[in-house]
Order: structure tokens, then sequence, then C-alpha cells
């Protein structure tokens, strides 16, 4: 049941749980330690600060969903190329031109957004 | 022991942050909480043995599904007082449509058996052999299973073109840079050597008028502004 592979991974769980501890020393620290006096001037507006004069949660421009969408399908094709990469000495030509292939898909497309003009920005 | 222990804690965090999905009031928060299951699930899958599983996920996942859901959560413009509005109205045709799917799950998982082999195999994604994970992936991915992943390929062509038809509108005041028109132009830009200490006038290059003349013909345009240099 117990994996070599996990017991590389240990040191990370050792670092989450010193995270985790640290985190929750501070925090229940300055809880405990701390004098605690609330006020509601503490949390006003300090001097030449101002309340805000409207909601921060405004529309913004759709071409950052353009951007954020096309930058996730080229990760995606990134993703792929990582055991192909490992695994090309045992795969052969056929697993390189199935690669190949595939990256002709996207190259496809992405001179398609590149002649729309999708990446330009005004 | 110790990969049980784990295992207990980060399915708790996972379902712990799920639920904290959807019920939080601010879908910002509920966004993070996404982060928060995406990353335990990550942990899960390392357990269960799938490395390269595990990675992509953080990557993906955490790193761009969830900047995009924060997009998405930002640009909905939400109305939070609207949002609450129609909770009641709205509810029993919500509880019939997910008691219908929850039917439906029960159904699934009811007739669900397991193979003789699979109890051995779940565990170890990979055949106990020096091939790692990402290999054992790479050696089957792109030659025995080469129509799905072609296909694949062609998922996220039209995704691309789709979120482009979309979402790309031609704007007509829009002025892109044309690069070859730019280095074009260099040559009527030229540099010109001026002899020193010659006066611009004998150069023959043109002055803006002295600021006389300049006073005078703005002064009828302008009155209050001289009215205001009085003060």
């Amino acid at each position: 049941m117990t994996q070599p592979l996990l017991a590389d991974y240990f040191p990370i769980l050792v670092f989450l749980a010193i995270a985790g501890g640290i985190a929750l020393a501070m925090v229940g620290g300055s809880l405990l330690l701390a004098r605690q006096k609330p006020d509601p001037e503490k949390l006003s507006a300090y001097e030449c600060g101002f309340e805000p004069f409207d909601d921060t949660r405004r529309r913004f421009d759709v071409r950052f969903y353009l951007v954020a969408i096309l930058f996730i399908i080229f990760d995606l094709e990134v993703a792929f190329l990582f055991p192909w990469a490992v695994a090309l000495g045992d795969i052969g030509w056929f697993g390189f031109w199935s690669m190949m292939a595939f990256l002709g898909v996207l190259t496809i497309g992405f001179i398609y957004e590149w002649r729309k003009g999708a990446l330009d920005w005004e | 022991m110790i990969a049980a222990a784990a295992f207990y804690l980060f399915a708790a965090i996972l379902i712990a942050s799920a639920v904290m999905v959807v019920t939080a009031r601010n879908p910002v928060h509920s966004v993070l909480f996404l982060i928060l299951a995406f990353f335990n699930a990550a942990a899960l899958f390392l357990i269960a043995g799938a490395e390269f599983l595990a990675m992509i996920l953080v990557i993906v996942y955490v790193g761009a599904v969830a900047v995009l859901f924060l997009f998405v959560v930002m640009m909905l413009d939400i109305d939070f007082a609207r949002l609450r509005e129609g909770f009641q109205r709205y509810a029993p045709i919500g509880a019939i449509v997910g008691g219908i799917l929850f039917l439906e799950l029960v159904l699934v998982l009811g007739a669900w058996t397991f193979a003789d082999q699979a109890e051995a195999l779940r565990i170890a994604p990979t055949p106990p052999s020096p091939v790692t994970n990402t290999e054992a992936l790479g050696l089957l991915l792109y030659t025995d299973y080469i129509y799905l992943f072609q296909a694949a390929g062609l998922i996220l062509l039209v995704a691309m073109i789709g979120a482009i038809v979309l979402t790309l509108r031609g704007r007509p005041a829009m002025r892109r840079q044309n690069i070859a028109v730019q280095i074009a132009r260099s040559g009527s830009v030229a540099a010109e050597k001026v002899p020193v200490g010659a006066g611009i006038r004998e150069l023959g290059i043109r002055r803006p008028p002295p600021p006389e003349e300049t006073r005078r013909l703005a002064e009828p345009a302008h009155g209050e502004a001289d009215h205001g240099e009085r003060h």
C-alpha cells in the first residue's frame, strides 16, 4: 500500500504542517495575548482618505476574458507536451508525428486568432 | 499510516471547502474556496499515485481556470440584493432538479460493480517497474489513444475559435499597430546637419509668432481669462 512515490513528497507534508502551525500561532497568539479594544474609528478611513464613491464591483471589458481563455488553451497544449517529451524515446516516429499533427491543428487556431487580431490591444 | 491520515485530512478539507463554495455569500470567496478544493484534490491524486495529474491540476486548474472564474465573477456585475430576491420562489424547482440528479447518482452507483483486478490496481496506476507516472502516460497517450488525443486537439481548436467568434467585436475607432507601415515611414524622417552658430531665421526654419501677437489675437476670445489674471 505504501508507495515509494509518497516518501518523496513527505517533506512537502511537513512544510504544510509547519506553515499551518505558524499561521495558527500568529493569529491565535495575537488573539490571546494582545489587548482588544475595538473602536469604529479604527476601521474608518484615515485622515485624507475618503469613503469610496461607488461599488468596486463593476463590469470590465470582455477582452480580458478572451485573453484568459486563449491562455488556458495554450496552457493545456503545453500540458500535453510534458509526457510526450518524457516518453519520446520509446514511442518512436509514430508518437512524434502524432504530436506534430496535434500541434498543427492548434497552429491553425493560432494563425486564425493572429489574423483576426484577437491578440491586439487597441 | 501517514498516507491514510493525510488522505482523511485532505478529503475532509476538500468536502468542507466544496460546501463553502456553494454556501459562501460572496462569489469571490466561493472562487477562493474552489481554489482550496482544487489544491486538496491535487493532494488526493498524489496519494492515489497519479503524480502527473496532481501537478497538472495545480497548474491548469489553480493557475488558469480559477483565474478565469474570477474574471467571470467580476464581469457578472452581481447585485447581491437582487440575487437573493428569487430564492424562495425558485427553491422548489431547484429542489426537484437536485432530487432528480441525486436519484440518478444513486441509481448509477447502486448498479456499479468493480472488476476483480480493480481492487488491486486502484492504488497503483503505474506498473511496479522503473517507469514513472508521467512516462507511463506518455507511452499510451500518443500511440494507443491517438484518436482521442487528436480529438482533444480539435476540441481545443473549437474552443479557441468559439471564444474568438463570441467575444471579439470589431471596433471602428480602433487603431491597430501596422508594423510594415511604421518601418517604411522611417525613410521620410531624417536627421539634418545644421551649421553651428547660425540663427534659426537664417536657416529658414519657421518659428511661432512673438508673444505680443498671440495675445492680441487671443484677447477678444479670452476676456474671462484676462479678467482672472487681474485678480
